[in-house]
């Protein structure tokens, strides 16, 4: 179909390999790359038997190889190491000690995979990336501004996780799943005899084992010879009466139940953690209901901007089903969103996704 | 015949035996050593452990000398001896890449066993001073070892006139298959050996022996290979490239080097990009090092010859062979020169016309 060469992000997982393979048969001239951004040896208090599936291990880097080996095209392995800790790994720990809950694929997927990726690729001499991931762009022809769609399988979409994506960056990407099913995707992985066809997927964060971010944090920290004060506080209740004690607000996440260690007659949430004060509050369910937010770091996608009041679906977290709102501009470029009904855990830190039907219209952090 | 078991006392056996002898009197007669004084082994790597491990084990707790530069088989295996209590002095070499004797000289205690410094840098080329830097392990009466791995079958290259009590070779580099090497242990030299088995190799080295292996390094090394011819074609080629790409400028000794490498470094170049775009156009260059996942880190050599990490990630090394042609050179000055135009377009690192002002020199 075309000469220009495409760089396709291989994770050594099906969805990656299937978009390669599916890019090879439709004629385009392509190239695997395996990102390694995390050295699964440091911190080896943290390992575990399991180190399959997990980012940039031994065995992943193997069966992106097998499989660009299978597909008879030219394959790398390029080191990310240092941006990775500097602009997904470092944020990812402040941002939890500062008391929020931080979303590290969003940042990977802004400053990694489509940035310095994307960078890469250009040096290569690749015209455009592509990867697994479940998404839809395309140009709109009447307005020039390329825009992303939810996944035509949404239980798959990954949408909430590329609204950092900018115009130039959408120019240039390729998500060739983005009209597929998962289940079609593995048809196609067995039809394509891809050595990978069968293997598990993964969900947790690819650098913390376990999905156990405490223990990464602490295992980190102390790595890097930062020995913060205060790691311990009160458990209160939302009159502010002492319940427990905890070993590190970083430890909790609004809207955890589980556990807390504090006795109560009803099951109790965590509604808010307090970082300075190493406070960490807990409540009843609907205390943890909210019906307005404010949203900064904005990334319009689809949508040029916002200049007077609309209405959205928003998306609070990955899976979270969007929930309708009204948007509205504030004098500094955030948002406000009030939601037509109110949402549980409205949790500091994480990404809002604004939808308009299937369209991206933008994104940005939860203050 | 060369189905046999070397040790076996069967004919089959004993013709697999001669082949293996006839394969050690010619690297032996290659070397300028006696055939004892061979033994047969997996490879350069091998090669560096047995003669490391093989003195460390005789003098518990010994302490050894060592180079900065080495390959990672010295390197790691120093290291994994300091774990056991030995002490390890790492010498840096000179902005050049130049092993100093006097350095090695000053690191030298009356309890040093060995010192251990490679003949030629695999990354830079460079050739280190390996007589004198035997001359001063001798006189502190250490055993000196040398890894000779880019040099043995490339080079005219004899052990006394390097002065060596070790010296280690590998197959691969000089036209053998991987998978074979040896390693030269003066006659009156004792060695541990680092595994237990059989009495191959005079106790030196358990296990069957590779004897097709043995049979091609063997042959590779009856051949008297010189590449000194290559440093016309691997000049051609660093003129060339040094000429038309501006701020690049050549790493290590120049006068001292070895005849078919070049490291060069492409200021506000990323290494490793540059490298998959040679590649993609057919080109096998390299840059810094492939850890286990096989992505590249900034190399060793460069950072301890005082290199930034920026300017070791900023270098490439070119290596030549027999085969490579004139027009396979110009053909990479061209797509070397159009490949850093590119990276450095994109680059938001570099000021072209900030570099203008400061031209490069050799």
């Amino acid at each position: 179909m075309s000469d220009s060469l495409i760089a396709v992000a291989m994770s050594g997982g099906v969805d990656s390999s299937t978009a390669a393979a599916l890019l090879k048969r439709q004629g385009h001239n392509i190239a695997g790359l395996t990102m390694q951004l995390w050295n699964q040896r440091r911190l080896p208090q943290l390992s575990t038997e399991e180190t399959t599936g997990r980012c940039c291990s031994l065995d992943d880097v193997y069966d992106a190889r097998h499989v660009a080996e299978h597909l008879g095209v030219p394959y790398y392995v390029v080191n990310l190491e240092r941006q990775f800790e500097d602009t997904v790994v470092r944020p990812f720990v402040e941002e939890y000690l500062a008391g929020r809950t931080p979303i590290p694929c969003t940042l990977c997927n802004t400053f990694i995979k489509f940035d310095r990726f994307l960078a890469l690729a250009d040096s290569v001499g690749a015209a455009a990336v592509a990867t697994g991931h479940y998404a839809r762009v395309s140009r709109n022809e009447k307005t020039g501004r390329w825009e992303m769609r939810t996944a035509v399988d949404f239980s798959k979409d990954q949408t909430y996780f590329l609204w950092g994506l900018t115009q130039p960056q959408l120019a240039r990407t390729l998500f060739p799943l983005g009209e597929m099913t998962k289940a079609q995707v593995r048809e196609l992985a067995a039809e394509f005899d891809l050595p990978v066809a069968k293997k598990a997927e993964s969900y947790e964060i690819c650098f913390v084992p376990n999905g156990d971010y405490a223990a990464f944090m602490d295992a980190y920290l102390a790595e890097q010879g930062d020995s913060r004060p205060v790691t311990r506080g009160a458990i209160v209740d939302t009159e502010g009466h002492e319940l427990g004690r905890h070993e590190g607000a970083h430890r909790y996440t609004v809207g955890q139940r589980r556990g807390l260690g504090v006795a109560a007659p009803e099951p109790l949430y965590v509604i808010a953690t307090d970082p300075r004060s190493q406070t960490v509050t807990v409540g009843r369910n609907d205390a943890l209901l909210r019906s307005t937010m404010t949203v900064r770091d904005i990334n319009w996608v689809s949508w040029e901007g916002l200049t007077a009041p609309g209405r959205a679906s928003v998306r609070i977290r990955n899976r979270h089903v969007p929930a309708p709102a009204t948007l509205s501009p504030l004098a500094d470029g955030r948002v406000e969103v009030r939601f037509d009904e109110p949402q549980r855990a409205v949790t500091p830190g994480q990404g809002a996704v604004f939808y308009s039907s299937d369209l991206v219209a933008g994104g940005g952090w939860i203050e | 015949m060369r189905y046999g078991n070397a040790s076996s006392i069967h004919h089959f056996g004993q013709a697999a035996k001669r082949a293996l002898e006839t394969a050690r009197r010619q690297i032996a007669e290659s070397i300028g050593c006696g055939p004892r004084e061979i033994v047969f082994n997996s490879g350069g790597t091998e090669s560096d452990n047995l003669a490391i491990f093989g003195v460390a084990r005789l003098h518990p707790g010994c302490h050894i000398v060592t180079s900065a530069i080495e390959h990672p088989a010295v390197l790691n295996a120093c290291a994994r001896l300091e774990t056991e209590g030995f002490p390890v002095t790492y010498v840096r070499p000179d902005g050049e890449g130049i092993v100093s004797p006097s350095q090695i000289q000053a690191a030298l205690r009356p309890d040093t066993a060995l010192v251990s410094v490679m003949h030629a840098n695999n990354e830079t080329g460079v050739i280190q001073p390996i007589a004198e830097i035997a001359a001063a392990a001798h006189e502190a009466a250490a055993l000196f070892h040398t890894d000779a791995v880019q040099t043995a079958g490339r080079l005219p290259l004899k052990v006394n006139d390097l002065g060596a009590d070790l010296l280690s070779i590998g197959g691969h580099k000089f036209g053998a298959p991987k998978g074979v090497g040896a390693l030269y242990v003066r006659k009156d030299v004792s060695i541990s050996p680092l595994f237990y088995g059989g009495h191959h190799e005079r106790d030196r080295r358990a296990g069957t022996e590779n004897v097709p292996g043995a049979m091609a390094l063997g042959k590779a090394a009856s051949l008297a290979n010189d590449w000194s011819g290559l440093a016309a074609l691997r000049d051609r080629l660093e003129r060339g490239i040094l000429q038309r790409v501006p701020c690049s400028s050549v790493n290590g000794a120049v006068d001292s080097r070895l005849p078919n490498t070049s490291n060069i470094r492409f200021r506000g170049v990323e290494g490793e990009a540059m490298t998959i775009a040679l590649d993609l156009r057919g080109y096998a260059v390299s840059s810094g090092s492939a850890c286990s996942s096989g992505a590249v880190e900034p190399s060793h050599v460069l950072l301890a010859m005082g290199l930034s990490p920026e300017d070791a990630r900023s270098s490439v090394r070119f290596s030549l062979g027999p085969s490579n042609t004139r027009d396979e050179v110009e053909g990479l000055i061209e797509a070397v020169v159009q490949s850093v135009e590119h990276l450095r377009r994109i680059s938001p690192d570099f000021d072209s016309a900030e570099n203008e002002r400061t031209p490069a020199h050799v």
